[in-house]
C-alpha cells in the first residue's frame, strides 16, 4: 500500500484516473444536481470513492431490509455530501432511482441533507457538523460484545475537525478502546471559505488523531486499490479505534472545479456549468 | 428529590437491561452501587456535554434506553443543538436528568441556573418536558418514563422540597393535576412551586376568596383541554414558576388564553423569574423571595387580578 507522508498529500495530492463506476457515480450525481438546481458538488466528489469502498467492498447490508440487525452502519458525519451517498444507496437498490431526480424538491425523501427515517439506508441525520463520531460511539458501544453485531463506520471530514465535539468525542471512542468502530475521513483540504490550512489549521492532523487514541492509517482517497487494501481486514488495530484518513481532493472527478472553492455549494446551476461538468467526467 | 431520581435509575435498571445510565463528572461516590452491580450499563463520560448528548442517542438508536444526568444548565444551553438533531430529530429514547433547575444553584450564581430551560426545550419538536412537584411524584414520573416514545427533559428540584402531591395519585406523562379546586381563582404551577401557590391560597381563603391550584408537571405535552376547562369558570389567572416569564408556563398558559376567547375578560398574571440573570446570591429560597414568588406576594398580586 502507499503511504505518503501528511505533507505530500497537502502539496500534491495523487491522482489517479478515475474508472468507469466512479464516473458513473458523478455522473448520477450531476444529474441530480441538475434536477434539485443545487447542492455540495465538490463535497460529495471528494467522497465517491471513500463510500464506494464501504458500499461495495467492505460493508454487509440487505438493500431490502435496511434495518437488518446484523448490518454495518455508516454514518456520514460530513452530511452535506449527501449526494455521493444517495447515488451509492440508490445504485445498491435500497431505494428507486427515481427518488434521485426528486433532490431538494417539495415532495421528494432526498434533501439537502440525509435524514434519518426517510431514506432508506440513511442510519443519521446529519448535515450540522461534529455529530456523527458522538452517534457513532453510542451505537458501537451498544453493539460491542454482540457476535452478530455489525460494525460501525462514520465518513467525517477534515472541516469538521474544528468542532470541538469531534475531538471530545476521540477521547470517548480511544477511553472505550471501540475497535469495532472505524472512522474515514474525507480529508479534502479545504472547508467553504478556504482551505482548511488558512481557516483554522489542523495539522499535523494525523499526530493529532495519535495522540487522541486511534491508530491512523493515511491513504490516497481516490485509489480504490488503496482504500480496499487499507480496509481489507477490520479492525485495523485490535482493542483500538481506527482512522483512515483519505487524502481527497475536493471536486475530484471535473478538472475544471477541483479546488475551486465557489463549487463547494452551489444554488444556482447554469446549463452551460452542467455541461461542462458532464464533458469533463466523460475526459477524467 | 434528586436522590429519589437516582435511586429510580437503579431500581429501573436493574430490571431491565434495556437501561443505561450516562453522567457527565457527577460528584464522587454517585450510583456506586449502579456502577458495581451493573457496569456494563454505567457510563461517566466527562465534562463533554455534547458529545455525551450524541452518544446517548447513539445507544437508544441501537435500543437502548439512556438516563443522562448533569447539572440543568449544562444539559441544556452547552448541548442545544445535540437536543434538537441527535434526539428530537431521531425520536431517541433518551432521558435528560437535570439537576438543580430554576436556581437551586443560587449561592453559585447565574452560570449555573437554568432559568430558560423550559423555554428552550419546549420549542424542540418531539421533546417531553416534565417538572415534578416532589421526590414522591418524581418516582412516579420515572416509572412512566421507561416505555414513553421519544426523549423527555426531567427537571429536578434542590432536593428536600415539600411533599404535595397524594402519594396514591397515578401519573401520567402529559396530564394536570388539580392539588386545590377553587372558583374565584386559579393558579397553575409547575415543579416545585406548587408549595407556594397552595399556601397563597390558603391566605386567600381567610380572605374570602377561592383560589384553586392545579400542578402542570408536563409542560409538553401540554393538556390544553384540561386546562381551558379548569380555566373557564374563574376570574382570574395566575402561572407560578421557577423560571423566566418569557417562553415557559406563563407563556404556555397565555398562548392558550389568547386562543380560547373566553366570553367573559380574565385577569391574567405570569409569575416568575423577571428577563434578567440573577443578581443576588444567598439561597433558593432568598431569591424566590426577591422574585416575590412566595405565599404573600402571590396571594395580594391573586386578589388585586380577581378585584378584590
Amino acid at each position: 500500500m502507499t503511504t505518503l507522508p501528511s505533507s505530500t498529500y497537502r502539496t500534491r495530492p495523487p491522482s489517479p484516473s478515475l474508472d468507469r463506476r466512479s464516473r458513473d457515480l458523478r455522473i448520477q450525481i450531476v444529474r441530480m444536481l441538475a434536477a434539485g438546481r443545487r447542492g455540495h458538488l465538490a463535497s460529495a466528489f471528494s467522497l465517491v470513492e471513500i463510500l464506494r469502498v464501504l458500499y461495495d467492498d467492505v460493508m454487509r447490508f440487505d438493500p431490502t431490509n435496511p434495518t437488518w440487525d446484523g448490518r454495518d452502519r455508516m454514518i456520514l458525519s460530513k452530511g452535506h455530501g449527501c449526494m455521493a451517498l444517495y447515488a451509492l444507496l440508490a445504485d445498491k437498490g435500497f431505494f428507486p432511482e427515481a427518488h434521485l431526480w426528486e433532490f431538494c424538491k417539495p415532495n421528494g425523501i432526498l434533501g439537502g441533507h440525509p435524514e434519518f427515517g426517510k431514506v432508506p439506508g440513511v442510519e443519521a441525520s446529519t448535515g450540522a457538523l461534529g455529530h456523527g463520531l458522538s452517534l457513532g460511539i453510542g451505537r458501537a458501544l451498544a453493539l460491542r460484545g454482540n457476535p452478530k453485531a455489525g460494525r460501525v463506520f462514520v465518513v467525517n471530514s477534515d472541516g469538521e475537525c474544528n468542532e470541538g465535539s469531534t475531538w471530545e468525542a476521540a477521547l470517548a471512542a480511544s477511553k472505550h478502546k471501540l475497535d469495532n468502530l472505524t472512522v474515514l475521513m474525507d480529508c479534502n483540504h479545504m472547508q467553504s471559505y478556504a482551505t482548511t490550512s488558512d481557516v483554522l489549521d489542523l495539522e499535523p492532523l494525523a499526530d493529532k488523531w495519535r495522540a487522541f487514541g486511534f491508530h491512523v492509517i493515511e491513504v490516497d482517497g481516490h485509489d480504490m486499490a488503496a482504500l480496499r487494501e487499507a480496509l481489507a481486514v477490520l479492525p485495523l488495530r485490535k482493542g483500538q479505534p481506527s482512522i483512515l484518513i483519505c487524502h481527497t481532493v475536493k471536486g475530484k472527478g471535473v478538472s475544471s472545479i477541483e479546488g475551486d472553492l465557489s463549487w463547494h455549494h452551489k444554488n444556482k446551476i447554469t446549463e452551460e456549468e452542467l455541461a461542462a461538468l458532464f464533458s469533463g467526467l466523460e475526459e477524467a | 428529590m434528586r436522590a429519589t431520581c437516582l435511586e429510580m435509575v437503579y431500581q429501573l435498571a436493574k430490571n431491565d437491561e434495556r437501561i443505561v445510565f450516562i453522567g457527565s463528572d457527577l460528584g464522587v461516590g454517585t450510583l456506586n452501587k449502579f456502577k458495581n452491580e451493573m457496569p456494563d450499563q454505567f457510563f461517566m463520560e466527562g465534562i463533554s456535554e455534547a458529545h455525551v448528548i450524541g452518544m446517548a442517542a447513539g445507544m437508544a438508536m441501537e435500543g437502548r434506553i439512556v438516563y443522562v444526568n448533569t447539572i440543568a444548565t449544562f444539559l441544556t444551553r452547552r448541548c442545544y443543538e445535540q437536543l434538537a438533531v441527535d434526539l428530537c430529530m431521531h425520536r431517541a429514547n433518551v432521558r435528560l436528568l437535570a439537576n438543580g433547575a430554576g436556581v437551586a444553584y443560587a449561592p453559585l450564581g447565574p452560570t449555573h441556573q437554568a432559568t430558560e430551560d423550559l423555554a428552550i426545550l419546549r420549542a424542540l419538536p418531539g421533546m417531553a418536558v416534565v417538572a415534578p412537584a416532589d421526590a414522591t411524584e418524581m418516582e412516579r414520573v420515572m416509572a412512566a418514563t421507561v416505555e414513553y416514545p421519544g426523549p423527555i427533559y426531567i427537571r429536578q428540584g434542590r432536593g428536600g422540597d415539600p411533599v404535595v402531591t397524594p402519594p396514591d395519585q397515578e401519573f401520567r406523562i402529559g396530564q394536570v393535576y388539580l392539588l386545590r379546586p377553587g372558583k374565584d381563582v386559579l393558579f397553575v404551577t409547575t415543579g416545585t412551586m406548587a408549595k407556594a401557590a397552595l399556601d397563597a391560597a390558603e391566605l386567600l381563603a381567610a380572605r374570602g376568596l377561592h383560589a384553586g391550584v392545579v400542578h402542570v408537571p408536563t409542560l409538553k405535552p401540554l393538556d390544553v383541554e384540561a386546562l381551558k376547562a379548569l380555566m373557564a369558570p374563574v376570574r382570574a389567572v395566575l402561572t407560578v414558576e421557577e423560571h423566566s416569564v418569557i417562553g415557559g408556563l406563563g407563556s404556555a398558559v397565555a398562548e392558550i388564553l389568547a386562543e380560547a376567547a373566553f366570553l367573559s375578560p380574565k385577569g391574567f398574571a405570569r409569575l416568575g423569574i423577571p428577563d434578567v440573570f440573577a443578581d443576588q446570591y444567598g439561597s433558593q429560597a432568598t431569591l424566590l423571595a426577591h422574585w416575590d414568588l412566595t405565599p404573600e406576594p402571590m396571594a395580594r398580586r391573586a386578589a388585586t387580578l380577581a378585584g378584590l
